[in-house]
């Protein structure tokens, strides 16, 4: 399945990239999956998305968790801790 | 949402609404210093639709807590310098007590929910302003349980 999936803030600066659409297989279908697969790029990716680091994930605009699951043509979203205000 | 300023006084103004009795209201400006460093300019980064999306859904939860009429907020982005006002937050009720409460809740889950971020431009370079504990523990404050 289709996603798209965009980066904001620090990390979009750590890892050099805005947006992109990404093929998911089945058993991908989850925020959490979803990052493995992004770690598993290395470098950058690996650093900035490492488990325990403070990433914040959204999905179609609401924030969720980990273990939100994911279909297609699904907008999700990584990004730092918010600062507005 | 926007990157012009706004007018304080006729948004509290606006909000004189038929049953009103108290308006409560909070600014909030780009300070010119941070963590003992000088702030040249202030940029502000959000997910659009997103942020839309988050604010109504948190001044909807005031509206529903409290007996408010109405409630405006709005928030700047883009490039700001100190002493620039960042975001206004105005509720109204027909007594103090719920405008006061509204207003300093929608800030506690602005702050915490809201996708912005916020990036400072000092003498020696630019950063990223970091979230801050505080400002969970004052969201936090507004669960159902803390009350």
């Amino acid at each position: 399945m289709r996603v798209s999936v965009l980066y904001f803030a620090a990390l979009r600066e750590k890892l050099g990239c805005t947006a992109e659409e990404l093929e998911l297989a089945p058993e991908q279908a989850s925020v959490g999956a979803l990052l493995a697969l992004l770690r598993a790029r290395g470098g950058a990716w690996a650093e900035a998305l490492a488990e325990g680091r403070p990433v914040r994930s959204a999905l179609n605009q609401d924030m969720v968790g980990r273990d939100a699951r994911l279909s297609a043509g699904d907008e999700v979203a990584f990004f730092p801790p918010v600062t507005g205000g | 949402m926007q990157l012009e300023d706004f007018d304080a006084g006729a948004e509290i103004r606006a909000l004189a609404l038929a049953g009103v009795g108290a308006i409560a209201s909070f600014v909030g400006l780009v300070r010119d210093n941070n963590e003992g460093a000088q702030i040249g300019a202030m940029t502000l980064e959000h997910y659009p639709g997103m942020t839309e999306k988050a604010i109504l859904e948190i001044m909807a939860q005031a509206c529903a807590r409290w007996a408010l009429l109405d409630c405006t907020v709005i928030h700047r982005v883009g490039t700001l310098r100190p002493s620039d006002q960042i975001v206004l937050v105005v509720a109204a009720g027909a007594h103090r007590g719920a405008a006061f409460a509204a207003c300093e809740f929608i800030m506690d889950y602005l702050k915490t929910r809201a996708p912005f971020w916020k990036k400072e431009r000092l003498p020696a370079g630019e950063r990223w302003v970091e979230a801050r504990a505080s400002d969970d523990q004052a969201a936090a404050r507004w669960e159902e349980n803390h009350r």
